[in-house]
C-alpha cells in the first residue's frame, strides 16, 4: 500500500515531543463513513416533520398571472400549500451586494418567486407533506398561469440598448464592473516583439456534490427557537441570515451542521429554497425537511464560472514578457448571490491573472452581467482556472510564437524566490513564494526532458501526446478583506476551545468544519501536539452554532490555516493553565513543568510527575486540596485571525501529459504532476488528497463539465447521464510534491491547500492538449470543455 | 388502488421482515425510510452515480433501479450489516489508512463495489480497478487513493501474489 510518507521534520516552534504536525494521521471520523453509520443531512428524521417538494418554474422568464391551488390542497396527506406572497409574511427578502465591489447591484430577491420566475427552476409554489411522495404528487395538481417573457441569455448582447432589462429599477443589466490599470500596459505592449491575442471561453458548470443540498428546519414556538440541520460551510453566517430574515436574534437560532456529502463551495451560500424551507418551518410550527433532487440540484445549486475572456500577451524574443490585457465577460443568472455576491469570480480574475510573473504592464476590464439563467456564485478556487487557464495560455501560446520551451519562457519571468515581498499586476501582494524551487522541483520529478523525448519519439509514430503547464498562485487564510468590509456577516476570525475532561481527555470545539477535506483530523493533530497529549486523547466538535466558538466555518482554504492556529494557541493557553494546577500540587514552578504524551513531567529530565487524569481528580472534585486562593481554569480558548497579510498566497506548478487521438478527438489523460507550496504541512496525506482531488475537478472543467443552455435559458443536460463528471477509468494517477515556505502571519505557519488543484488543471490540461496538435496545424484550442467535437473541429475534421 | 400496495417478504441485513410497501417506492427509499438504514445513500436517482449500491441475493444493484416489491423473497444487504459482519474489514481499514474517502457519501457504494471485485480473487491491475470503479462517482478523492486501497487489500489478500 502507497500509505503516505510522513513528511521529514521541520525543527521549530512546533516540534515538541510527540507532535503530530507534518504526521499523516488518518482521520477520526472515518470509522462511522466507512460503516454506514454516518448522519448526513439527508439521514435525519423529527417527529412531525413535514417534507417540502417546491413547484418550480419551467419557463426562465415569466409573469406568474396566477396559481390554482385547491385541488393540491386537498391532495392526500397535504399539510400545506404555500404561494411566495404567503411566504413572504414571515421571511423579507435579500439583495446580494457587499460595498467593497464598488457599484455592485442586485434586485431583492424572495424565498418564493412572487409576480415573477426569473430563472428556470425558480420556485414558485411549495407543498408540505408527511412523504416527499405525497408532496410530489400535490405539486403535479398545482396549476400555474405564467405569461412568458423575453428571457436575456447572452452575455455578449445583455448591455445592447435593444435587450430586456431584467430589473427595470436597476436601469441595465450590468451587475458589476471593474478596470484596472497597472504599469505601462501600451508602453509593454509597443516594445514586444510578438503579441499573441485570442479569446479563451469557460463553460458554465457546477459542484455536483454527491449529497444534494439538504436541510431539516425545527421552529419550536414553546422555547421560540429554530434548530437548523443543514449540510453547510458556514453554520454562524447562516445562523446570522435565518435571524435577520425570520425577524430572530441570533442566539434564537442554532445550526448544526453533521456530515456534509460533499461541499465545494455549493454549500456556502443562501439557497431561497433553503431559507424557504426554514420559513415554512416557521410558519407551519413544525420540522420541514428540504432535500434537493438531483435535477433540483442541477437547475439551483450555484453555477460557476462561465466566462469568456479576450487576452493579449506582448512578448520579447528573449522571452521577457512585457504587458498583459483581459476583458472578462460573466453572465450570473438573474441575481446576486447572498451574501458574498456574484462579483467575486470576475473580481478576482482581475486579481490574478499574470499573478506569478513580474511584469507590472497590465489593463483589465471584468464585467459581469444578469441573464435568466440559474445563479451564478463562488465555485471551489473561484476564479483561480480561469485567471490560471487565461495567464498560463498566454505565456505557452507567447512561447511557441517565440519559440522557446514553456519551462524557459516561465524561468526567466517567475517572480523571483527571493524577491518577496512582492506584488502582482494588479497590486496583490506576496509575503513569500516560491515559483523557481517548485518548478525545478516539478522539472525533475516528471523527468521533462525525457517525456520530451519520448514524445518526439511517438510523433513518428502518429501518436500525438502533449505536456502542458500551468503555474499558479492561490488564495488562501483569508482575512476580513474578502467579505468582512464588505459588509458581510461572515467572520474572517476563528476560534477554538479547549477544555480538560475529567479523566484527563481533552474536547476541542472548533469553529471551523468538516466537510471531508480533514479539518477535524487536522485541529486534533495541532491540539495534541501544542497541548501534549496522545491524539487519541483528543475529541474535536464542530459544526454547531450552540457549542463551538464563533467563526467562519470551512472555504477559502481557511480551516487548516486559520483554524489550526486558534487550535495551537489554545492548546498553548491549555497548558499553562493546567502547569499552573500542577505546580501547587508538585511544590514545583510551572516553568519547570511541561505537559508530554499525556502527562505532567519535569520539563529539563522528561519523568513523568503526575498523569493527567489524576490532575483533572484534584481539579474536578478534590480543589480542597489545592491552595485557597487558587482556582484551576481546565479550561481555555483562543481566536486567530490574519493581521499582517489580507490573504496567505501559496504558490505552485502543474504539469499534464496527455494523448490525443486525432481520428475521434478523445483525450486521454496519462499522468499529471503538482508540486505546490503550502507552508507548513500539517498532514502530508491529507494536503495529497486536496490535491488530487482538486486537480480532478479541474480536469471536469477542462474535458467534461458544462451546463448547457439553449438560447430560451433552458438547461438541456441537467442530470448525471448527459453531464459529465470525471469516473474512476479516465483518470490518470497524480504526482504531488510539495515545497515548505510557512507563512510568518502565524505561529503554524500553515496555508492553505483546498484549492491548488483546481486552480492549476484546467490550464495545464489546455496547454497539453494545443502541444499535442501543434504540429498538426490545428488552431489553438481555448474554449473549455475541450470535447472530442472542439478537438476535430481544431483539426479541421468536423 | 388495491393493487397500489403490496405484501412483501424479504431478509434484510439477515432480519425476516413482513412489510407493506407501495408499488413506486424504490429500493432504497424503502431502506431509508421505512428501516431507517440510512448508510445507502442517494445521490442521482437514475442509476448513474452508484452511492445507492446494495446487495440483492448477493449480487451488487443500484437500490434506486431497483422497486421494493421487486425484493419480495430476495435476501438484501446494506452497508450496515456487511461492516458489521467483519466482511470488509481489512477494505475499510485500507481507505482509512489511504484516505480512500472525503466526504464519505459515495464510500458506502464504492465499498460494496470493490468487494465485488475483490470476491474474483487475483490482484487485478489498477486499469481494471479503475474500470470497476466506474459506476461509482466520488467528486472528492480523485479515485486514484481509492485505487490504492483496494489494490492493496486485493495483495493482502491473495499473499502478495503478482499482478493480472
Amino acid at each position: 500500500m502507497k500509505i503516505a510518507q510522513d513528511s521529514p521534520p521541520v525543527l521549530s516552534a512546533l516540534d515538541r515531543p510527540n507532535s503530530y504536525i507534518g504526521r499523516s494521521v488518518p482521520r477520526p471520523n472515518l470509522g462511522r463513513l466507512t460503516q454506514g453509520r454516518a448522519q448526513f443531512v439527508s439521514d435525519i428524521s423529527l417527529p412531525r416533520m413535514g417534507h417540502v417538494v417546491f413547484l418550480r418554474s419551467p419557463h426562465a422568464h415569466a409573469i406568474i398571472r396566477n396559481i390554482a391551488t385547491s385541488a393540491a390542497r386537498t391532495s392526500p396527506g397535504v399539510i400545506a400549500v404555500v404561494t411566495g406572497a404567503e411566504l413572504a409574511q414571515v421571511i423579507t427578502p435579500w439583495v446580494g451586494v457587499l460595498t467593497h465591489l464598488k457599484g455592485i447591484k442586485s434586485a431583492p430577491q424572495h424565498a418564493i418567486a412572487i409576480e415573477r420566475a426569473c430563472w428556470q427552476g425558480e420556485a414558485v409554489c411549495a407543498v408540505v407533506a408527511p412523504t416527499r411522495a405525497q408532496a410530489e404528487d400535490a405539486c403535479e395538481l398545482l396549476e400555474v398561469g405564467y405569461e412568458e417573457l423575453p428571457a436575456v441569455t447572452d452575455p455578449e448582447t445583455a448591455l445592447d440598448p435593444g435587450t430586456p432589462v431584467i430589473h427595470p429599477d436597476l436601469g441595465d443589466n450590468l451587475t458589476f464592473e471593474r478596470v484596472h490599470v497597472a504599469g505601462e500596459p501600451d508602453r509593454g505592449f509597443a516594445e514586444a516583439d510578438a503579441i499573441v491575442e485570442t479569446t479563451f471561453v469557460f463553460g458554465r458548470h457546477t459542484g455536483v456534490t454527491n449529497e444534494p443540498r439538504a436541510i431539516v428546519a425545527d421552529w419550536n414556538p414553546g422555547e421560540q427557537r429554530l434548530t437548523v440541520y443543514q449540510g453547510t460551510q458556514a453554520p454562524h453566517m447562516m445562523q446570522n441570515l435565518f435571524a435577520k430574515h425570520l425577524g430572530l436574534e441570533e442566539h434564537q437560532v442554532r445550526v448544526i451542521t453533521k456530515d456534509v456529502g460533499g461541499s465545494f463551495g455549493i454549500k456556502v451560500h443562501a439557497y431561497a429554497d433553503e431559507m424557504a424551507a426554514v420559513a415554512l418551518s416557521k410558519l407551519l410550527k413544525r420540522p420541514i425537511k428540504f432535500v434537493a433532487d438531483r435535477i433540483e440540484s442541477f437547475v439551483t445549486d450555484i453555477h460557476a464560472r462561465d466566462h469568456r475572456v479576450k487576452a493579449r500577451i506582448g512578448v520579447k524574443n528573449d522571452g521577457t514578457i512585457t504587458a498583459w490585457e483581459i476583458d472578462d465577460l460573466t453572465g450570473i443568472g438573474p441575481y446576486s448571490v447572498y451574501p458574498r455576491t456574484s462579483g467575486i469570480e470576475a473580481n478576482q480574475i482581475v486579481n490574478l491573472t499574470g499573478g506569478p510573473y513580474t511584469c507590472p504592464n497590465y489593463r483589465a476590464r471584468a464585467r459581469v452581467v444578469f441573464q435568466n439563467k440559474n445563479v451564478m456564485c463562488q465555485y471551489r478556487a473561484v476564479g483561480h482556472p480561469i485567471a490560471t487557464a487565461v495567464t498560463e495560455g498566454l505565456v505557452e501560446l507567447a512561447a511557441a510564437r517565440i519559440g522557446m520551451d514553456p519551462l524557459e519562457i516561465r524561468r526567466r519571468n517567475l517572480i523571483a524566490d527571493d524577491a518577496h515581498p512582492s506584488s502582482g499586476p494588479s497590486g496583490i501582494k506576496f509575503e513569500a513564494l516560491s515559483h523557481h524551487e517548485c518548478l525545478a522541483h516539478l522539472d525533475a520529478m516528471m523527468n521533462y526532458a525525457g517525456l520530451r523525448a519520448e514524445q518526439q519519439r511517438l510523433r513518428a509514430q502518429k501518436v500525438y501526446r502533449g505536456i502542458g503547464f500551468a503555474s499558479f498562485i492561490e488564495v488562501t487564510n483569508p482575512s476580513a478583506a474578502f467579505y468582512g468590509v464588505g459588509g458581510a456577516k461572515i467572520s474572517a476570525q476563528d476560534g477554538v476551545t479547549m477544555r480538560l475532561d475529567a479523566q484527563g481527555a481533552v474536547i476541542c470545539h472548533t469553529g471551523v468544519t468538516e466537510q471531508g477535506q480533514g479539518a477535524e483530523a487536522v485541529i486534533a493533530q495541532v491540539a495534541a501536539s501544542s497541548f501534549g497529549v496522545p491524539i487519541e486523547r483528543v475529541r474535536v466538535i464542530t459544526g454547531d452554532t450552540d457549542n463551538t466558538p464563533y467563526g467562519g466555518g470551512t472555504w477559502a482554504s481557511r480551516a487548516a490555516g486559520i483554524g489550526g492556529e486558534a487550535a495551537w494557541q489554545a492548546g498553548k493557553a491549555l497548558r499553562r493553565n493546567v502547569l499552573a494546577c500542577a505546580a501547587p500540587i508538585l511544590q514545583a514552578k510551572p516553568d519547570d513543568l511541561d505537559v508530554r504524551n499525556g502527562a505532567i513531567v519535569d520539563r529539563g529530565s522528561g519523568n513523568e510527575r503526575l498523569s493527567l487524569h489524576e490532575l483533572a481528580r484534584i481539579a474536578y472534585f478534590r480543589p480542597d486540596t489545592l491552595p485557597p486562593d487558587f482556582q484551576a481554569e481546565l479550561v481555555a480558548t483562543r481566536h486567530y485571525v490574519p493581521r499582517k497579510w489580507p490573504f496567505a498566497f501559496t504558490n505552485g506548478i502543474q504539469a499534464s501529459y496527455l494523448e490525443i487521438d486525432v481520428e475521434s478527438g478523445f483525450v486521454t489523460l496519462l499522468k499529471h504532476w503538482c508540486v505546490e507550496d503550502c507552508g507548513t504541512v500539517i498532514n502530508p496525506q491529507l494536503v495529497d488528497e486536496q490535491i488530487r482531488g482538486g486537480v480532478v475537478q479541474g480536469f471536469g472543467a477542462a474535458l467534461f463539465e458544462h451546463c448547457v443552455y439553449d438560447e430560451r435559458g433552458q438547461l438541456l443536460n441537467g442530470n448525471m447521464a448527459d453531464y459529465l463528471v470525471p469516473m474512476a477509468a479516465e483518470m490518470p494517477d497524480i504526482e504531488v510534491g510539495h515545497v515548505v515556505t510557512p507563512t510568518a502571519d502565524s505561529e503554524l505557519g500553515a496555508k492553505g491547500a483546498g484549492e491548488a488543484g483546481t486552480a492549476g488543471a484546467p490550464g495545464a490540461v489546455m496547454n497539453a492538449i494545443n502541444d499535442a496538435l501543434r504540429p498538426l496545424g490545428a488552431k489553438s484550442l481555448t474554449e473549455m470543455p475541450f470535447t472530442p467535437a472542439r478537438v476535430l473541429a481544431a483539426l479541421g475534421k468536423v | 388502488m388495491s393493487e397500489r400496495f403490496h405484501d412483501i417478504c424479504l431478509v434484510v441485513n439477515g432480519e425476516e421482515l413482513r412489510e407493506r410497501v407501495d408499488a413506486r417506492t424504490t429500493l432504497v427509499d424503502f431502506l431509508r425510510e421505512t428501516l431507517s438504514l440510512t448508510g445507502s445513500h442517494v445521490g442521482c436517482e437514475h442509476g448513474i452515480c452508484g452511492a445507492c449500491s446494495v446487495r440483492v441475493d448477493g449480487a451488487v444493484v443500484r437500490g434506486c433501479l431497483m422497486l421494493a416489491v421487486q425484493c419480495d423473497g430476495t435476501r438484501v444487504e446494506t452497508i450496515e450489516w456487511i461492516a458489521e459482519t467483519d466482511e470488509i474489514l481489512d477494505l475499510q481499514r485500507a481507505f482509512i489508512e489511504r484516505n480512500a474517502l472525503q466526504c464519505g457519501y459515495c464510500t458506502p457504494g464504492m465499498l460494496l463495489s470493490a468487494q465485488e471485485l475483490l470476491k474474483k480473487g487475483g490482484v487485478p491491475s489498477r486499469a481494471t480497478i479503475r474500470i470497476h470503479l466506474s459506476g461509482n462517482y466520488c467528486r472528492c478523492t480523485g479515485y486514484q487513493a481509492i485505487v490504492d486501497a483496494v489494490e492493496a487489500v486485493a495483495r493482502e489478500r491473495s499473499g502478495g501474489r503478482a499482478s493480472e
